[in-house]
């Protein structure tokens, strides 16, 4: 019996268990996307609220698209539109949000942890879909059904982490899935976002300064935005960046041969990524857009049509009272 | 008249402890021996009970004027009441400032309209707080100031604090300092770790601290004034300290209740872990008991910082930071450094007593012709604490329903038992 989940806060609460049966769960809603009628009934009358208090273009229509394609209505909040220009607090907002009855809250917020707190003040199920620098679990998800599907397997890949570690919740989310499949976990990029304590995160974290060891035996290798916005020191500058860190065809043939290369999006061509690499065999940029569609059809129908008792999560244990 | 029977005294003035009776008339206490009875005063049966000189709370924040749905003088007396306290220093990052001594002159008489116990102000260094010039220290001395501070903020220079301590020598006044790298620390909102690492939030290198005690420390000894650090929080820093005392410089610290009890890996997505110093690491907080235990630490301060629910209750990186403290800071010390043999109780009753009464310059001690000021409290009945219940008008505490073995059961202020359990 697989242990089922009420919120998808992130993946470091996920077992391996939890996260193989999303993963197969997706089977047939990735074969749905090649349909020509894209439109099932499944959550018909369902409402999906989608709280985006941080801009986001390429989530929110994925889960806005998911939601369609599953019959299910959306509402929509979005950062620039809300009250909260006006100075209400988040949990107002959300209040105000869950009073008119939506079965799913899928939120984004720029402040770590926001999703957890919301969801201890809430009754309806949360989706987090991204907080601050902490996790982003079903970019996660999606990551991982692109690596079985192209590799076969989800076990023991060498993984290999490009970029500003410190202030990514893609990061975080995808060691905490893939260490729990055995991944050997390589993060390279400039020393001041890969701090030490990331070796912490996960067993078999290495930091590793230049990118031509960093890639060496690679399987699978993730390249980063740099997050300007969350950065508080001055950032590098973009040259010094390029001429370090930038994945180009002849570092990425230091990699396995048969390495792939994602990007979570979006992606800035000629600043992490060479654009010969982005369009080359080895991408896997637009199967993780498709898949991401499968991943979040699977989320919703599952956490709507099949409410279940609690993950472990520590938050709320300690603070029933609230 | 009041006659307190059958306590166990503690003195930590004269390192005296006894079963002793204490008889007070009118604010003053006027024997304490055995056997003691007098016609027609009021009884406080100590039986069992631990009877100490007032408890002095050397940090807190009472927001009056300017933000009382937070906290009052009012409010925050009761509170302080209820934890054992007989005088506290509200630090003055008021709304306004509390830089000038009209402010203190109305906190002095809101106080003695409305407080149960001793108010005793802390002025800001500079005014504002902006840290630019000096404020007007000995007028507000005179109004009723016992230290300065911009509190919330470092002293913002090495040549203001150097000032600051140079004027305040004759005056024999403390400087209170906030320590913290604020270029270090900008952004920050827990301890930079391994949690802050895994939480994503953005966290503050335990440097920020000791690097600006390191820098008052050394203008201690160029100016041979009485620095205070005020809620010292890392190993580091009680380091700088005790080379200090060392050295013969009058350099003075305290340490708050949630720094000596949790830890970074306690913090959640929950802002009633947020404050400043952040709750620091497994190590530092080892160091700090050690310090409050061999006298490196002076005083154990609770830095009693309310915050309306409606200002806390948000994202944790948007909260304010701080927690309320009175009324749980002496269990706090019994369960985490009493009980467990850390401290002795002479030395537990010093850090709240004769401990924050030296770092201002004043006695505290059970003798005839002394003020009343006495905290009674028990080392064994168990009681649990809910915020729900606190007198403060906040109740931003991480300690909300935890169970305590000892705590305080009465505080007499100028002879009038102004709480009892």
């Amino acid at each position: 019996m697989i242990p089922r989940f009420r919120n998808l806060l992130g993946t470091e609460p996920l077992n391996r268990e939890q996260i193989e049966f999303i993963l197969d769960q997706t089977r047939p809603f990735q074969e749905f996307q090649r349909h020509p009628l894209k439109k099932l009934a499944t959550l018909r009358g369902k409402t999906v609220a989608l709280a985006f208090f941080e801009p986001s273009t390429r989530t929110r229509i994925s889960f806005a698209t998911a939601a369609s394609r599953l019959g299910a209505d959306t509402m929509n909040l979005q950062a620039e539109s809300s009250s909260l220009k006006k100075g209400e607090s988040l949990l107002d907002t959300v209040w105000t949000l869950e009073a008119m009855k939506p079965d799913i809250v899928v939120m984004r917020h720029s402040s770590s942890g926001a999703a957890d707190f919301v969801a201890r003040h809430i009754d309806v199920p949360v989706i987090n879909a991204g907080d601050g620098s902490h996790e982003h679990p079903s970019q996660a998800l999606l990551d991982a059904l692109t690596i079985r599907d192209r590799k076969g397997s989800l076990d023991n890949w060498n993984l290999t982490i490009l970029g500003d570690i410190l202030h990514s919740r893609v990061a975080r989310s995808n060691i905490h899935l893939l260490s729990k499949f055995g991944a050997r976990i390589t993060l390279c990029g400039p020393p001041m976002w890969i701090p030490r304590e990331l070796e912490s995160l996960a067993p078999n974290i290495r930091r590793v300064w230049r990118i031509e060891e960093a890639l060496d035996g690679a399987d699978v290798v993730m390249v980063l935005r740099v997050q300007t916005e969350r950065m508080h020191e001055p950032a590098l500058p973009a040259d010094e960046y390029v001429r370090r860190y930038q994945l180009t065809p002849e570092r990425l043939r230091l990699a396995r041969p048969d390495a792939i290369v994602m990007h979570p999006g979006p992606m800035i061509r000629g600043l992490e990524i060479d654009p010969a690499v982005a369009d080359g065999p080895q991408s896997c940029v637009l199967e993780q857009v498709t898949n991401g569609l499968a991943v979040r059809m699977t989320l919703l129908f599952h956490l709507i049509s099949a409410p279940a008792t609690d993950a472990p999560h520590p938050a709320k244990e300690s603070h029933a009272s609230d | 008249m009041l006659l307190i029977k059958n306590g166990r005294v503690i003195d930590p003035a004269s390192r005296s402890e006894g079963a002793l009776d204490i008889l007070i008339d009118g604010e003053k206490i006027v024997r304490a021996g055995t056997g003691l009875a007098a016609e027609g005063a009021e009884i406080l049966d100590a039986t069992g009970l631990i009877v100490a000189p007032g408890f002095i709370d050397l940090h807190c924040h009472l927001r009056e004027p300017g933000q009382e749905l937070s906290e009052t003088i009012e409010s925050g007396a009761q509170a302080a009441a209820r934890g054992g306290f007989t005088a506290i220093c509200p630090m003055p990052n008021t709304q306004p400032v509390h830089d000038n001594a009209s402010v203190t002159r109305s906190m002095v008489d809101r106080a003695k309209a409305v407080a149960v116990v001793r108010v005793w102000p802390i002025g800001a260094a500079s005014i504002g707080s902006k840290g630019e010039a000096l404020s007007e220290i000995s007028a507000m001395q005179d109004a009723g100031i016992v230290a300065i501070s911009d509190d919330g903020k470092p002293v913002a220079t090495a040549r203001l604090l150097r000032q600051a301590m140079d004027y305040c020598g004759p005056l024999g006044l403390p400087v209170i300092d906030h320590c913290e790298d604020v270029s270090l620390a900008a952004g920050g909102v827990m301890r930079e770790g391994q949690r802050s690492v895994r939480l994503g939030l953005k966290g503050m290198p335990a440097a920020a601290e000791s690097i600006c005690v390191g820098r008052d420390v050394e203008v201690a000894a160029l100016t041979g004034g009485h620095l205070h650090i005020a809620h010292l929080s890392t190993a580091a820093s009680l380091e700088h300290v005790r080379r200090a005392k060392k050295q013969g410089l009058r350099v003075t610290c305290e340490v708050t209740p949630h720094h000596f009890t949790l830890i970074d890996e306690d913090v959640q997505y929950d802002s009633r872990y947020k404050m400043n110093p952040p709750l620091a690491s497994r190590e530092d907080r080892d160091a700090l008991r050690a310090g409050l235990a061999d006298g490196s630490v002076d005083a154990i301060a609770t830095d009693h910082a309310p915050h309306h629910a409606a200002s806390k209750d948000v994202e944790f990186d948007r909260a304010p930071f701080g927690i309320i403290g009175f009324e749980t800071a002496l269990g706090l010390a019994l369960d985490e450094l009493l009980h467990p043999g850390r401290i002795t109780l002479m030395r537990l009753v010093e850090l709240f007593t004769t401990g924050p009464a030296r770092v201002l310059g004043i006695e505290r001690k059970i003798a005839a012709g002394e003020v009343a000021d006495l905290t009674i409290f028990s080392l064994e009945h168990r009681w649990k604490y809910l915020a729900a219940e606190t007198a403060s008008r906040s109740r931003n505490t991480p300690f909300d329903g935890r169970e305590y073995r000892g705590g305080p059961m009465a505080t007499v202020v100028a002879g009038r038992v102004v709480y009892k359990r």
